[in-house]
């Protein structure tokens, strides 16, 4: 049986499953519980069946090729699974799996509020098309299952929609979606161009004689295509807004997986189709990836809406995921492969980390917001002891994504590090330079994260509750609870394992075509890393390390001070009357970051008071500060191209009168036009 | 309820300096107050001050225990800025009525072993403010106050010999104990 | 026998001495105020004497204020043990990585500032933010200075930076130079020292680190202290073994273990010698004003990357 699921039968029963679970729960929409088993459990098994399906080529290194309605005319339905497919699969349907475990708790509270039929249908087709995106054969399919992606996510988006925001951050996130897909469309039709294919094999074998001009072509409206998928500054702008608005679990895949599609095309792009790679492309990409970085986190930290938070984090790690893979473009345009293989193989494991901790993360933030019923940091406080599980496990989350060793965030930004670290060495000055900026950008970049989740564990879990909406707190369910253990528990696996897991990686590296029979500048075994001579590191031995010193400081301890008393008492603060006023918000946590980077994020401040007499202005009432970000991106850059578009569009008005004359005018003159054309 | 038990069970004592040593000699006191800081404390004594309604008299004369001429610190004596780190806490002032909570909370705030020591007249019994209604007559009325230092200021030598004195108390009483 | 001898040597050191310096570097300050200062043995006094102290614990706080000190700790002798002392020889290349010497003791900071927040007092939640400012703008010159020396000498293994420090070629000396000065502002801002903050200030407003611990006590307070301890020695020794590595024990034997011993302390107490001084002479900065001094701390090493040739 299982035997069977590792071949192409495996894949087309996990989609199958996928299928079945999308349209059968449809049926059961009148049923709340029903379509919840229904919906969630297929999604487990489809999940389970890809999981199974995409590890077996990873594990065997070999290529799998589905052919589906081979006797199509128009369309080839071929889906090819190599390994960098199979990884992006295999994240795919990880997080699917232990997303849709959380789910079967989570979507209980909208019991009797929203059909959760919908919610099945496009779930399934959600997490059953990003696995068709990250496996299409042919750039025609690829266009179909990217649109149902998104399509499907944006009804996901727009899921709670009762609320009026959520239409808003809705239609934003379509429209953006598809000014990336017109991107897209236009660089698979220069593909098809060159090569007269969209098959992406036979595409690949045809490419290198095309002029380097018109490859940079494909390759920038391919970045900008998917880097509005993937969310990189300044496209991102849909992200905070659409990643809070879905229910917790799909922003969890949203931020965890869907994202990472894009990472998954420029990847394919630059490393597997394009064979060419000027110097340039990867100075471009490194430079993306700086910004978005430090950008990211910088408004993560302003951030007190705790989905938005986290969905800024996402920009953030995108940016590092592309820090590697500048990185490793900027080798691969100098002819170090070897040192390519490292940059790539920092990215793709940076690709599964995130995965894994941002959805651990916004698992958390679903457990906490289905209990408290709002997203607001400043209103929680003191969490950890009326759900003590989910902090602890959002504990891991966050040490996790603030790269602090044990944990997998530690292993892959060591990687990224180490690869940015060879470019300073390896390279010339000009791209010298950009290297040492990444690298700051970059230790900038993870010290503000360690504050941010700082900020976000402190307010949410510690201290007092802050409002009325901590009351009747409890822990949630356990399927819930299941769901984010076991992500805890791969975020270690994938944290202590780094030897292991970067091997794997490696090859996936050099599967790529323009990477092949490169030597990974790496090698590993069970314990250590080492990077190209350069850098050793065993994460195992700070696990063991840490565990073991903690534990002999307890024993000693215990033995020196088992004779004194512990009390318990109020906290100390100065004799006065603690109130839940006195703790640290987060807005003010992070106000000292805003204002020193106030050049960047361009914070604005509103104060008004009201007096009890407004002629004597003497007694104040009461006074209130707004604190806000202004949008830079809206005013210095949408804003200017809408009202550009908006103008054109007044004059083309001039042209359509709605005289029927007139229009006849137009046909009989473009006719015209065209028997010239052709006649001459 | 405990504390006020507490309150009325702790004997107060008065120190009076005249018996120690007859000497004013910085030094001389100061070995004897490291001897006793070592054996009573390890070699390490924590002081919380409070000023509960002081004239700033007193903390005048307790800022100067640490100036370069009597520099405590050289015993093993140094100030706090948290009760918790603390293990005596030092009065001062007639403790108006505003600190009686902040008072009682920094005492209770201090980890075990702990002591109370009431610095001046105005903590003593609320010296010049006695019988005001603004005051509650001395830290004696809120916390339980172990030692009293008399002295309306007590100047920093007679603090010092006065804690001298507090230190050869504790000693007796512990040896007693034993 | 010998190489036993040094691992323990290694592994005991840092908590072992780090009081001392501390006391050391206090009792310089007292001179310098005309004073005579406590003793260069009082931090020990006060350890024991917070061991055998009870411990206060909010009823707000949880169980990560309680499990903050043992963390804290635990990760500074272990940071303690993977970088050079005495010898070359204890070498290691599971955590002698600078970059994972960097990120343990940033996990002792992120536990540190979860404590400060988590008795929900006022003090502990600012100085937690302040300290975390500081900690996230210092790890950009502290990398980057470190990665100077890692891309000098090939390695980005502490002990061979070391090993190759004693003998450098001399056309890298103006990037080591340099380098070294940012390193030591990074150091300042790390072991909260002035002008960053300023470790015997009673007023709860100018706190940095203080305000965390401040409700902190008995053998919480003890760890506390004694981790703080532990990473100032922790800073001095990365400070005088990476840029001046002259004295270490390269051979494993009981005669150069000594020289090294004696060299070592020598040049802590020289660094101590400045830092007190620099406490003596200036004043502790705006904090608005930190981020600058950080930032010419990633500049001053970004451009010792620079002079690399």
């Amino acid at each position: 049986m299982l035997n069977y699921l590792f071949t192409s039968f495996g894949f087309v029963t996990s989609v199958g499953l996928f299928l079945a679970g999308a349209v059968g729960v449809l049926l059961f929409n009148k049923n709340d519980k029903l379509s919840n088993w229904w919906g969630n459990g297929m999604a487990i098994l489809g999940s389970v069946v890809a999981l199974i399906f995409s590890s077996n080529v990873l594990i065997t290194k070999t290529p799998q090729t589905i052919e589906l309605f081979s006797g199509a005319q128009f369309l080839s339905w071929t889906f090819r699974v190599d390994l960098l497919s199979a990884f992006f699969i295999f994240v795919i349907s990880l997080l699917g799996l232990f997303c849709s475990i959380y789910g079967l708790g989570y979507v209980k509270h909208y019991y009797n509020k929203y059909n959760l039929g919908v919610l099945g249908f496009f779930y399934n087709l959600f997490i059953g098309s990003m696995i068709l995106v990250a496996s299409a054969g042919n750039t025609l399919l690829f266009l179909i299952v990217w649109e149902i992606m998104s399509l499907s996510s944006y009804f996901l988006v727009i899921y709670e929609h009762r609320e009026e925001e959520n239409i808003k951050a809705g239609l934003l996130y379509f429209v953006m979606t598809h000014i990336g897909t017109a991107f897209i469309i236009f660089s698979f039709l220069l593909l098809y161009k060159i090569t007269g294919s969209f098959d992406f094999e036979v595409i690949k074998n045809n490419m290198s004689g095309a002029s380097v001009f018109i490859q940079s072509v494909i390759f920038i409206c391919a970045l900008i295509g998917f880097g509005t998928k993937a969310g990189i500054i300044p496209f991102h702008i849909w992200l905070p807004k659409a990643h809070p608005a879905a229910p917790s679990h799909v922003s969890a895949l949203m931020s965890g997986v869907m994202i990472k599609t894009g990472i998954y095309m420029v990847v394919r792009m630059g490393f597997d189709i394009l064979p060419s790679t000027p110097l340039w492309w990867g100075a471009l990409v490194l430079a993306i990836g700086a910004v978005s970085s430090l950008l990211g986190v910088l408004y993560a930290l302003s951030e007190h809406d705790f989905k938005r938070l986290l969905a800024y984090h996402s920009i953030e790690n995108i940016g590092i995921i592309l820090l590697g893979a500048g990185s490793s473009l900027v080798f691969l345009s100098l002819g170090m492969k070897s040192l390519a293989v490292l940059g790539l193989l920092a990215a793709l494991y940076h690709t599964i980390n995130h995965a894994v901790f941002k959805a651990l993360l916004f698992l958390g933030a679903g457990s906490v917001i289905s209990q408290t019923h709002t997203r607001n940091i400043e209103d929680y406080g003191g969490l950890i002891k009326y759900m003590p599980q989910t902090a602890f496990f959002f504990l891991i989350g966050s040490m996790a994504i603030s790269a602090l060793p044990p944990f997998n965030g530690f292993a892959s930004e060591w990687l990224t590090f180490q690869s940015l670290f060879n470019g300073v060495a390896a390279v010339g000055t000009l791209i010298k330079l950009l290297f040492i900026l990444a690298i700051g950008s970059l230790a900038f970049t993870s010290g503000l994260a360690v504050m941010c989740f700082v900020k976000v564990f402190g307010a949410t879990f510690l201290a007092r509750p802050r409002s009325a909406h901590v009351k009747g707190v409890h822990e949630v369910s356990g399927v819930m609870r299941f769901g984010m253990a076991a992500l805890s528990l791969v975020a270690l696996i994938l944290g202590v394992s780094a030897g292991w897991v970067s091997n794997m990686f490696a090859s996936i590296a050099i599967s790529l075509n323009n990477l092949k029979n490169a030597v990974p500048a790496i090698s590993t075994n069970l314990s250590i890393v080492n990077a190209n001579n350069f850098a050793t590191m065993s994460l195992p031995t700070a696990f063991g390390a840490i565990v073991i010193a903690t534990t002999i400081i307890s024993v000693m301890v215990y033995l020196v001070t088992r004779k004194q008393k512990v009390t318990r008492s109020t906290t100390w603060d100065c004799g006065t009357n603690l109130t839940p006023r006195m703790e640290i918000t987060s807005t003010g946590f992070a106000r000292s970051i805003v204002v020193i980077f106030k050049g960047i994020l361009r914070p604005s401040q509103q104060s008004e008071v009201e007096y009890r007499d407004a002629n004597l202005r003497y007694f104040p009432k009461n006074s209130t500060v707004d604190f806000e970000l202004k949008d830079v991106y809206a005013i210095f850059f949408y804003k200017p191209v809408q009202e550009f578009i908006l103008k054109i569009s007044e004059k083309t008005k001039k042209i359509q009168s709605g005289n029927i004359n007139l229009y006849i005018l137009y046909i009989f003159l473009v006719l015209i036009g065209l028997l010239l054309f052709f006649v001459i | 309820m405990n504390l006020f038990t507490k309150i009325f069970s702790t004997p107060k004592v008065l120190v009076s300096v005249d018996k120690i040593l007859a000497t004013n000699d910085i030094s001389v006191v100061g070995k004897e107050i490291e001897k006793k800081v070592k054996k009573l404390f390890n070699g390490s004594l924590a002081i919380r001050v409070v000023t509960a309604g002081s004239t700033n008299a007193c903390e005048q004369e307790l800022v100067a225990l640490g100036n370069s001429y009597y520099d405590v610190e050289r015993f093993g004596v140094h100030f706090v800025a948290s009760p918790r780190h603390a293990d005596m806490l030092i009065v001062t002032g007639p403790v108006s009525r505003n600190i009686v909570q902040g008072l009682m909370r920094t005492y209770e705030a201090m980890p075990e072993p702990k002591i109370v020591v009431a610095v001046g007249d105005d903590a003593i019994s609320g010296g010049l403010f006695k019988g005001s209604y603004a005051v509650m007559d001395g830290a004696k009325n809120v916390v339980p106050v172990n030692y009293q230092i008399p002295g309306d200021p007590p100047s920093p030598m007679v603090i010092l010999k006065s804690l001298l004195s507090i230190f050869n108390d504790m000693d007796a009483k512990k040896s007693q104990n034993k | 026998m010998v190489s036993i001898f040094a691992w323990i040597i290694q592994i005991i050191f840092i908590p072992v001495m780090a009081p001392l310096f501390i006391g050391i570097t206090r009792k310089i300050k007292a001179k310098f105020q005309n004073r005579q200062g406590a003793s260069i043995f009082q931090p020990y006094r006060d350890l024991r004497k917070l061991f055998h102290k009870d411990e206060i614990i909010s009823n707000d706080a949880s169980w990560i204020f309680r499990f903050s000190p043992y963390i804290i700790l635990a990760l500074t002798i272990i940071v303690g043990a993977s970088i050079p002392l005495l010898s070359l020889v204890t070498q290691n290349n599971f955590l002698g990585d600078f970059l994972v010497v960097i990120y343990l003791l940033a996990l002792g900071t992120f536990f540190l500032a979860l404590s400060g927040m988590d008795t929900g007092g006022g003090f502990g939640g600012f100085g937690s933010s302040r300290e975390m400012t500081v900690a996230a703008l210092t790890e950009g010159g502290l990398i980057c200075s470190l990665l100077t020396l890692a891309l000098v000498s090939h390695t980005t293994n502490l002990f061979g930076i070391a090993n190759f420090g004693l003998n450098a070629p001399m056309r890298y000396l103006p990037s080591i130079i340099l380098a070294f000065f940012s390193f030591i502002i990074s150091m300042l801002a790390e072991t909260t020292r002035f002008p960053f903050d300023n470790p015997a200030t009673h007023l709860e407003l100018t706190m940095i680190h203080e305000a965390m611990l401040l409700e902190h006590s008995g053998k919480g307070l003890a760890m506390m202290e004694w981790a703080v301890a532990n990473k100032f020695l922790i800073f001095l020794a990365l400070a005088a073994n990476l840029f001046f590595p002259f004295g270490i024990a390269v051979s494993l034997s009981f005669q150069s273990m000594l020289i090294a011993l004696i060299y070592f302390v020598i040049k802590i107490l020289l660094l101590c010698f400045g830092i007190a001084t620099l406490e003596s002479i200036t004043a502790k900065f705006r904090f608005f004003r930190l981020p600058d001094l950080l930032f010419t701390s990633f500049v001053i090493s970004a451009i010792a990357i620079g002079l690399i040739f």
